[in-house]
């Protein structure tokens, strides 16, 4: 059962979006992201609709998955929504018992939400596009020159590749001690919060043994292959730029234009 | 290719007394050669594998790995190379979350040029007959499939020689037959020099030279037909000898006429037709 969870939210295509290099798309999806906090007037998200509608048509994602990515945070969404209605002064509307709602309440509420769902939608289209690895190759490539003032960028990348490799072993063995534990009596599902955490403790403790055994044995088997950190080593996969990025790229900085012309140009009505 | 001379390695948490896991082993190799050491658990048939890696290193006697001294420290990546290793689990050496990553592991730690890297990954992979499967992620594969691609990983390194320390214990009786008969093949078409640790008999049949280790020590070597006639003395050992040369000693026993060191089927098949 755990077996098919499958890891990131990766939908494989073969579409100009996917194809991007990862690098670019990284920081597409950073001026994107900074884009937003520039807005300061309603229209300015004309830009981004139009912007994140291209690249929804382009990459072919169905608007679903970008629905699924919001879903976890409508909480947090609401919760500004909220906030922001019932807490921002200025002109009053409407007082239920001692909340007042103001213009600018409502007005700034739905300014913050805007930002909110555009920002989670850029950032699932990024994660969406793009697969696990070649992420972390573009992270690598683009921390390679912080590497002078002491950010490890080869490390953290062998990090994730690592962690992204063993997510579903482990996930299997997760598997098989619950059975083993069940088949023994082990109840992991009844009871009150406490009696359920307690519960996972025969289930935590093998699972962390045998991490740590499978840690030290790829650790040698790593060293068995003349691993020895970032230094001199080369890849197999080379990341190179194409002239699809060019445009692309040329397309965020004219929408990046566009924000910041909105931002300091009013229309005189 | 490979020479120890007496060689003793003892793990260092043992303080109590003087226990070796290894004690004065020495061993000669040739190039091209395929060797089988044998052992029930313990006898130090891992340890000796780890040493010839340059993963540990002997606390007395020299291992020369191709002429290159194992405690030199400058050779050590170079012995990594010569002598690659393949582990007992396939989960814990797998590195990357594709099949052609991983094998491009290897060449990528020594530096090796992306062109090159991506011809010797392609080589590998159909010499382990795997290359269907290079953009496959390597936990939706069965454990033998696991293990070849951990055994290309190793020959796109360029190895004059691989080390396989139990490759097959863990492996359904296919997975099995997929290794042993990778290894064979590599040994033949390439001319690797192997080096099998294991404890299933059978695989050993195929073998140059077969050593025997029982508590640190080498108990027997010679070919496969020299050793497993000597059935009572590998018993001693906790070992058994491959399955129809116990028959074999069984129908000696019993007043048979037959030779005591046969080792396969057809072997049996052949002498038991010649009786009369």
């Amino acid at each position: 059962m755990l077996k098919d969870i499958t890891i990131g939210q990766y939908i494989p295509g073969d579409t100009k979006i996917h194809n991007l290099d990862p690098r670019i798309k990284i920081i597409i999806t950073f001026t994107f992201i900074a884009s937003l906090f520039f807005i300061n007037k309603f229209y300015g998200y004309i830009f981004v609709l139009a912007f994140i509608s291209m690249a929804t048509i382009i990459s072919k994602i169905q608007i679903k998955y970008l629905f699924k990515g919001l879903k976890p945070l409508i909480v947090i969404i609401l919760l500004t929504v909220f906030l922001n209605i019932f807490m921002t002064e200025g002109k009053v509307i409407y007082t239920i018992w001692r909340f007042k709602i103001t213009k600018e309440g409502l007005s700034q509420a739905g300014f913050m939400a805007l930002r909110l769902i555009f920002l989670i939608t850029g950032a699932s289209l990024l994660t969406l596009t793009t697969s696990p690895i070649s992420l972390t190759d573009g992270i690598e490539k683009l921390l390679n020159p912080l590497r002078k003032i002491g950010v490890p960028a080869h490390e953290i990348a062998m990090m994730m590749t690592i962690a992204l490799r063993f997510i579903p072993t482990l996930l299997e063995e997760t598997d098989k001690i619950m059975k083993a534990q069940m088949a023994r009596g082990a109840d992991f599902e009844s009871g009150n919060i406490i009696t359920r955490a307690k519960a996972m403790i025969p289930l935590l403790v093998p699972l962390f043994i045998s991490a740590f055994r499978r840690a030290d044995e790829l650790a040698m088997a790593m060293e068995a292959r003349c691993y020895r950190g970032g230094e001199n080593r080369t890849r197999m996969k080379q990341l190179k730029l194409e002239l699809i990025d060019l445009g692309a790229s040329l397309i965020t900085v004219a929408f990046f234009g566009a924000i910041l012309w909105s931002r300091y140009y009013t229309f005189k009505i | 290719m490979i020479k120890t001379e007496n060689v003793s390695f003892r793990y260092p948490s043992q303080e109590t007394e003087e226990l070796f896991a290894l004690h004065d082993i020495n061993i000669s190799i040739k190039k091209g050669e395929f060797v089988a050491v044998l052992g029930h658990n313990g006898s130090g048939k891992s340890t000796f594998a780890k040493l010839l890696n340059a993963l540990l290193l002997p606390n007395f006697g020299v291992v020369y790995i191709n002429g290159m001294e194992t405690k030199d420290i400058s050779n050590l990546w170079n012995i990594r190379q010569t002598a690659g290793m393949v582990f007992q689990n396939p989960d814990n050496q797998i590195v990357a979350t594709v099949v052609e990553e991983d094998v491009a592991f290897g060449p990528e730690n020594l530096g090796i040029p992306p062109l090159e890297i991506r011809k010797r990954v392609d080589e590998s992979l159909i010499d382990v007959g795997m290359f269907e499967y290079r953009k496959h992620s390597p936990h939706l594969l069965s454990g033998g499939q696991k293990q070849r691609i951990a055994i290309a990983g190793i020959l796109s390194m360029k190895p004059k020689c691989i080390i396989l320390d139990e490759p097959t214990a863990m492996l359904d009786p296919s997975g099995r037959k997929e290794v042993i008969e990778t290894i064979i093949k590599l040994n033949k078409e390439e001319n690797i020099t192997i080096v099998l640790i294991t404890h299933y008999m059978d695989e050993a049949v195929n073998a140059d030279k077969v050593y025997v280790m029982g508590d640190g020590k080498i108990a027997l070597e010679g070919t496969p037909k020299q050793v497993f006639s000597k059935v009572k003395e590998i018993k001693e050992l906790g070992l058994d000898v491959p399955q129809i040369t116990e028959l074999a000693q069984m129908l000696i026993d019993e007043g048979v006429d037959l030779p005591s060191d046969i080792l396969t089927v057809q072997e049996m098949v052949v002498e038991l037709c010649q009786l009369k």
